[in-house]
């Protein structure tokens, strides 16, 4: 599913974030990226979507080479890709229902399309019943499980979240995991960046550990290793 | 594109001026006062033009035919004056309706002229409009060397002044307009930049979620149009109301000579439809700008 080779970035101003890494993920595995701050666990993570493009290298996601596509075609690429981010990315002016079907309108999905689908992820993540609300009336667990039900209501086959669980307090964050838990038993690809340390112990899966912009430890089932 | 997704950009456009209160009213006084202002110089300068107009047509060169002259002699000066690449009529008076349209040029003062009557001293002219205004001065010096011809008038030094003036002023005109134009244009896209730095966010998360650069620009683009066109509504309305007055009520007490108004029907009209597409397009222009620079890839 997400293939890097020989995967080099230096940024403008000389910083080398990512230093040489080959990485294979396959489709329907869950991949916690942990590493210290400024290991480049975030440019790892935003090249697969291609929010940075690697220096040299390749990198191959859900068959497509992203260091060769053309920035049209970017678009049409993401919509096989959801994110989810430490600060939720809602919009404040739009309710919990417009925040979700935001993402399905954008890819011209017809309204009763819309109404389905998105009925059905607010489910998914406990919060049919506050489909009206503003972002700003909700907990900071449930702006969350609004960003990944937008994550997921395209049906994407790869969901990486960057720190998804860094804001909110840990019986929350058991929360959030046990929707990422769901999401990933339906088959859908995982990655995710974490400093939390207590999941990673207990909710094992694969942990790509990044240190200086290099794969420091790649194992499955693996332990967080960092003191917290 | 698709009719659900159109509708949507319509609607967004309209929720988003809502939405951003503060910032459309901003935008739209910005719009507003600009095209104000242009619309105003507009109408002054389109006026005056009007007028200018007017002076030039009446420009004529009045060719006064020696009273030697034979019926068939002035038939042959009148053939060879129309001949004239740049004449555009010549209208033959004879002597005693220059005498009757003096008498009554003059008014009261007139009747001491009836005496001429009995005797006119006055010639028998032909009246030569050129195509253009300009071209009088070379189309007299080549009539005063016709044959039967007395003499040749048409005010040489005013109408050179005249030109001047005319010409000056419009030049000026079109300058200033442009000038406020790029002002207009400038602080419009501006304010319009303040409100998209503001839904920076916005677009970010359509970019995340797969939205094309032309489905970003949509609601941008017809937002910019609405605040544009929201922009000329005062405009128009305060000049529309302003000039019809002045054309009613101020127009007929002044008696110059030439001076009219230009007439209410079309021209309200036009300058109507000239300030809603110049503020459409100012929107739209200033929207599209400032989206530019947060759609790179």
């Amino acid at each position: 599913m997400i293939e890097m080779t020989d995967v080099y970035k230096t940024y403008s101003n000389g910083v080398v974030a990512i230093n040489g890494i080959n990485v294979k993920i396959k489709t329907g595995e869950f991949v916690y990226v942990v590493g210290p701050s400024g290991a480049g666990k975030s440019t790892f993570i935003k090249m697969m979507y291609r929010e940075e493009s690697p220096t040299n290298g390749n990198i191959i996601v859900d068959g497509v080479s992203l260091p060769k596509i053309r920035n049209t075609k970017v678009p049409l690429f993401r919509r096989n890709i959801g994110v989810v981010f430490q600060d939720f990315k809602l919009l404040p002016t739009l309710t919990v229902y417009e925040n979700v079907a935001f993402a399905m309108e954008v890819i011209e999905k017809t309204p009763e399309e819309i109404k389905k689908r998105v009925m059905e992820v607010l489910e998914l993540v406990g919060l049919k019943h506050k489909v009206r609300m503003l972002p700003t009336e909700l907990s900071g667990g449930e702006q969350q499980r609004v960003s990944i039900a937008r994550s997921i209501v395209n049906s994407p086959k790869v969901v990486i979240a960057d720190e998804p669980t860094g804001n909110l307090d840990p019986e929350t964050s058991w929360e959030i995991m046990n929707i990422f838990d769901e999401i990933n038993k339906s088959g859908t690809t995982i990655v995710m960046a974490t400093h939390n340390k207590d999941i990673v112990n207990n909710m094992k899966h694969r942990v790509i550990a990044i240190e200086s912009g290099k794969i420091a430890r790649d194992d499955l089932r693996g332990e967080y290793g960092y003191e917290a | 594109m698709k009719l659900n997704t159109l509708q949507r950009h319509f609607r967004e456009s309209g929720k988003s001026l809502v939405r951003n209160g503060w910032m459309t009213f901003a935008s739209v006084s910005a719009v507003t006062v600009t095209l104000l202002l242009v619309g105003v110089f507009f109408v002054i300068m389109m006026n005056l033009n009007h007028i200018a107009t007017n002076v030039e047509n009446d420009v004529e060169i009045r060719v006064h035919i020696d009273p030697a002259a034979t019926v068939e002699n002035q038939k042959t000066l009148e053939a060879k004056i129309k001949k004239i690449a740049k004449v555009d009529s010549v209208v033959y008076s004879p002597k005693e309706k220059e005498l009757t349209n003096m008498i009554e040029g003059m008014g009261e003062n007139g009747e001491a002229f009836k005496l001429f009557e009995q005797d006119n001293p006055l010639r028998d002219v032909l009246v030569v409009k050129t195509k253009t205004p300009q071209d009088v001065d070379q189309v007299s010096k080549k009539i005063e060397t016709f044959e039967y011809v007395q003499s040749v008038k048409y005010g040489k030094e005013y109408v050179d002044n005249l030109f001047n003036v005319v010409n000056i002023a419009r030049n000026i005109g079109v300058v200033l307009i442009i000038g406020l134009l790029f002002t207009a244009m400038f602080l419009i896209s501006n304010t319009i930049k303040i409100t998209i730095i503001a839904r920076r966010k916005e677009i970010e998360i359509m970019r995340l979620v797969g939205a094309t650069n032309n489905f970003i620009r949509w609601p941008f683009f017809l937002e910019g149009l609405w605040l544009g066109v929201l922009g000329a509504i005062i405009p128009i309305v305060l000049i529309g109301i302003t000039y019809s007055n002045l054309f009613k009520y101020v127009s007929p007490k002044i008696n110059i000579p030439f001076f009219e108004l230009l007439p209410l029907s079309p021209f309200i009209y036009q300058i109507s439809v000239i300030l809603i597409l110049l503020g459409g397009l100012i929107g739209i222009w200033g929207s599209l700008m400032s989206v530019r620079k947060f759609l790179k890839v």
